[in-house]
């Protein structure tokens, strides 16, 4: 209390100056003419009087500066004085001072847009109140590969979240999950973000419609048709104007038409960060497209909830972990073998904390961007060391003034609140135009991860977090590059500084030393920074041309679906063989086949299988991909053995098999593999099957390029027990594939107008899927050639200030006979010895911290030797380079004129 | 009488808030109140006092407002506040201890 007290009153004097000058001015007054009033009383004459008071009173000045001092004001008159003095010499060197304020602002900058990113992925929390109580329900360990599985946010079954929904640990529940929907009608149909939610969602998040209504239990209950849409903000903005009439107007969802309910308040995105929901549908709906809710091996939804008062996560965790067994006994899918119902009955439920949502992008980008955050911070750093070195030489050059300060009486403490007022004052401008240039930055980060498959969407506002993150940075910066030279500044002994004439050359080798240790850690910190570029690129390029199996140029996939035509499924098979030979004879097209399967889009299709082989029989699984004659030849997948499909292998003839080399090494091991067979086991809507083993392509990647080629089985897709009213065609063409697509689309539009279709470059698709790789590759790409270009710009700058300040000596070696070129080798030996130093402590460090980055690099192990040498001579190089035009100019040193200089 | 004995602060703040304890005065009467009751013994000089005034209004021990004096003129009158009035019991009672603690040191042969 009184401490705030006192603090206010502090703050009154300092506003009213000028009014507490007048009174301490007004007050002494008084008293001296009180002192005078009783000396003319005692019978003295008033001038008398008034120079007897005026002595009894001593120095008016002292007492007024007592007072100042009673009041704090001192301080701030220090304050003022050095900030005062910080403007003026400033302004005096404006390209120094614009140096450095840029250099930290893009330091700064650099940092809190990275962080910034962090901070929306990971730290922010879901726009909904009372965020701390989301808590999300997970099996516990994943499920097993178990059934079918709809993609990233899908944890959970419906007969599971049915089962939840009954649950006591929470106040409410909720489900919802990912649904890829295609809005319009016909070639013009477009993907849209979809959400299929329960009717609890919006009332247990509390949220209220921006228009109209939204979802409610009413709405979600079994038979509901295609139930109401509740719109995403942003997408009623961007693609209804924000149209005020929304409500009751229909939308044509996959071949259906919905009618739209209300729109979801603003800034509501859904549950996982980096996406934006644009419709939302009650996951009964879902009945009228699909079967996800009858079949209890499906895996599409995500449970939330909120805890009840009182109740942890921890609780609600071994709360559902306790009835799992029942949940799990009761919710046991048909069809599957013994040993998966088994499985399933092992599994147990947990929960975990859900405040900040869920995300993919977290998940994949979580030790990317810390990285990028420690490689920001780096940088930084070395720059910072860059200014400290500046400053360091400044401050050498004012050694004189200072120790004149000092010795006639200024306190030490002042000397360096001098320096760090001047450092605040740099830090304080580089900081807020820092802040400034974040936001574009991290907007530009965000574009970089942008793909056209996964749109990301996310907020990188600047909330109270990023500005206590860089507030934080601009004052370690400036203690850094402020504080150490100002405590350098103090060490010297004012007497000697006073004695040496300024040149600083009889002081010796020692002078420089601090000067050397800084640039020495500039080059160890860079080579770490230099060493991650160049393994990051590296990995990249490993990825980027990896030879995947199959061609990755001119490939176009189209995915068809014909729902519209309500053809019979016996007849589909047809259907879908016409439409190959129909886009065969498209002119550009070279081949076409079918394919239930596109590779590297993470998709994946496994079954289990019985091979029984030399040594009995061994038990696994497969890939299972089903396709039309000449898929092999339209994707250039070599055979090792064997045969193609043909049209003579159809739904009546006997089951074939065509296997991947994996599969062989895996499960055949003959010499000859054609004639093996196999038999898988079976699951829903998928019968036992024996198939006869035909022929063995080469090996080619399935879900990603990082994987190592699975065990693949092909079979004929007129054999795919799967008869849903959807085809997916791989596409080869001479035509450039985005002419391709534009010419099929218009053709696809006009002669079959119900048709759904969705066209996917290959290229494009595989460039997006690299899409992380090449982000860190072009941000340490960039970050490692700007941390080696400051530390080679520290490294001239010490050496052109070691040459200038040594002229003198080295004007002596000359005129004692040194010849030209031992002049330049002693400055090059400085150059050898800092990079000799810099690189024995960053190779081990970088031994050290490569581990960090080991999982996001492919191909190569992160202490790969070439790199590190490679790192170590680029730089060894380009400072070899910096120091030649330091120690041309010393070389040319004339002895005369240095001397003659005294 | 030798030379007018020079005040340490804390004594000097004591002395202060004594003195205003009866009545609301204004610098130049403090100091004077101080030599009178001591007898010419204590010098207060303005170098100090008004510091030490200064001082002790920005801890809130007493407040300080401008008005007329007897003859008219303006001046600051320096008050005790209620904090200031239970610092003064406190370091009287201090006072009380330390004196006759280093009495009982210097008497006592």
């Amino acid at each position: 209390m009184r401490a705030i007290r006192s603090l206010l009153s502090w703050l009154r004097s300092l506003v009213r100056r000028e009014r507490v000058e007048q009174e301490i001015d007004a007050e002494l007054q008084f008293h001296l003419e009180q002192e005078a009033a009783e000396r003319v009383a005692a019978g003295q004459s008033a001038a008398e009087a008034q120079e007897a008071a005026l002595r009894a009173l001593g120095s008016v000045a002292y007492a007024k500066d007592g007072c100042r001092d009673s009041l704090g004001l001192r301080l701030a008159d220090g304050l003022r004085q050095d900030l005062r003095h910080t403007v003026r010499t400033l302004l005096r060197q404006p390209g120094f001072a614009l140096v450095v304020i840029l250099s930290l602002a893009l330091g700064i900058g650099g940092n809190t847009a990275v962080f910034q990113l962090i901070n929306s992925v990971r730290l922010r929390t879901l726009p909904v109140p009372n965020p701390e109580e989301i808590v999300s329900v997970h099996v516990a360990g994943g499920h097993r590969g178990l059934g079918l599985s709809s993609g990233f946010n899908a944890d959970l079954t419906f007969a599971l979240w049915e089962r939840i929904r009954e649950n006591q640990a929470f106040s409410g529940v909720f489900a919802w999950g990912d649904a890829p929907l295609l809005l319009g009608s016909g070639a013009d149909a477009e993907m849209i973000d979809g959400l299929w939610v329960s009717g609890e969602l919006f009332s247990v998040l509390r949220l209220s419609p921006a228009r109209g209504r939204l979802l409610s239990t009413a709405d979600d209950q079994r038979g509901c048709g295609t139930g109401g849409a509740v719109l995403g903000y942003s997408y009623w903005q961007r693609h209804f104007g924000g149209d005020e009439a929304i409500v009751g107007r229909t939308l044509s969802l996959i071949g259906r038409p919905v009618t739209i309910i209300g729109v979801a308040p603003k800034g509501f995105f859904g549950l996982e960060v980096g996406k934006s929901f644009d419709v939302a549908l009650p996951i009964c709906a879902e009945a009228a497209w699909g079967t996800s809710a009858d079949r209890r091996d499906v895996w599409w939804l995500t449970v939330m909830g909120r805890l009840k008062p009182g109740w942890t996560v921890a609780g609600a965790s071994a709360h559902l972990n306790a009835l799992s067994p029942g949940i799990f006994e009761a919710t046991v899918p048909q069809g599957y073998s013994r040993w998966s119902d088994d499985t399933y009955k092992q599994l147990r439920l947990k929960t975990t904390p859900a405040s900040n949502g869920a995300s993919r992008l977290r998940q994949s980008y979580d030790t990317p961007l810390w990285l990028l955050l420690a490689m920001t911070g780096i940088v930084l750093l070395v720059a910072c060391v860059n200014l400290a070195n500046l400053m360091l030489a400044r401050a050498t050059a004012r050694q004189r003034e200072i120790a004149v300060r000092i010795a006639i009486g200024a306190s030490r403490r002042r000397v360096v609140f001098q320096f760090l007022t001047e450092g605040m004052v740099l830090s304080i401008l580089g900081g807020a135009l820092g802040v400034g240039l974040s936001s574009a930055l991290s907007r530009g980060l965000v574009a970089l991860l942008d793909t056209e498959g996964e749109p990301i969407l996310i907020d990188v506002s600047t909330d109270w977090r990023v500005l206590a993150f860089s507030t934080g940075v601009a004052i370690a910066t400036c203690l850094i590059f402020a504080l150490i030279p100002a405590i350098r500044a103090l060490g010297g002994q004012p007497l000697a500084a006073l004695k040496d004439g300024g040149r600083g050359a009889t002081r010796g080798r020692d002078a420089f030393s601090f000067h050397r240790l800084l640039v020495a850690s500039q080059i160890a910190l860079s080579l770490i920074l230099l060493t991650g570029a160049l393994l990051f690129v590296r990995s990249f390029r490993n990825l980027a041309t990896l030879d995947a199996g199959f061609r990755r140029h001119d490939i176009v996939f189209m995915s068809a679906g014909y729902q519209g035509l309500n053809l019979p499924p016996d007849k589909r098979q047809t259907y879908q063989q016409r439409l190959v030979q129909e886009i065969q004879s498209v002119p550009g097209v070279s081949s076409a086949a079918l394919t239930s399967h596109i590779p590297l889009a993470n998709a994946s299709w496994t079954l289990a299988i019985h091979v029984p082989n030399a040594r009995g029989e061994e038990v696994g699984d497969s890939k299972f991909t089903y396709v039309s004659p000449g898929y092999f030849g339209t994707m250039d997948v070599p055979f090792v053995s064997g045969r193609d499909f043909n049209s003579f292998d159809r739904a009546d003839t006997a089951r074939v098999a065509i296997v991947n080399e994996a599969f062989v090494r895996r499960y055949i091991r003959a010499t000859s593999p054609i004639g093996a067979r196999l038999r898988t086991v079976a699951e829903p809507g998928n019968p036992s099957t024996v198939y006869d083993v035909i022929g063995v392509v080469k090996d080619t990647k399935y879900g990603n390029l990082r994987e190592a080629t699975p065990a693949t089985t092909f079979v004929p897709s007129t054999q795919n027990p799967d008869r849903r009213p959807n085809a997916v065609m791989a596409i080869h063409s001479s035509v450039a594939p985005d002419a391709l697509v534009s010419d099929l689309r218009r053709r696809v539009k006009e002669s079959h107008p119900d048709m759904l279709v969705r066209f996917r470059v290959f290229e494009r698709q595989i460039q997006d899927g690299l899409s992380r790789e090449r982000l860190m590759a072009w941000l340490a790409g960039f970050f490692g050639v700007v941390a080696a270009v400051l530390a080679v710009i520290g490294l001239y700058g010490l050496l052109s200030y070691i040459v200038q300040r040594r002229n003198h000596e080295i004007g002596i070696r000359v005129a004692l006979g040194a010849t030209r070129s031992s002049v330049a080798l002693l400055v090059l030996r400085q150059t050898g010895l800092l990079v000799l130093a810099g690189l024995s402590v960053g190779l081990p460090v970088c031994l050290v911290t490569g581990r960090a980055a080991s999982s996001l690099l492919f191909g190569l192990s992160p202490t790969d030797v070439p790199t590190l040498m490679a790192a170590a001579s680029v730089l060894a190089a380009i400072a070899a380079g910096a120091s030649l035009a330091p120690a041309w100019r010393a070389a040319r040193i004339d002895p005369l004129k240095a001397l003659r200089e005294e | 009488m030798g030379k007018p004995t020079d005040l340490v602060q804390g004594m000097l703040d004591l002395l202060i808030l004594k003195t205003l304890s009866v009545e609301a005065k204004h610098g130049w009467a403090i100091a004077k109140r101080i030599q009178q009751v001591s007898k010419e013994i204590l010098q207060v000089q303005q170098g100090s006092l008004y510091p030490a005034l200064y001082r002790l209004e920005r801890q809130g021990w007493i407040k300080a407002e401008w008005r007329a004096t007897d003859t008219g003129r303006q001046a600051k009158f320096y008050a005790l506040t209620r904090s200031g009035r239970r610092r003064l019991e406190h370091e009287l009672g201090n006072w009380d201890r330390l004196s006759s603690a280093i009495n009982l040191v210097l008497r006592t042969n």
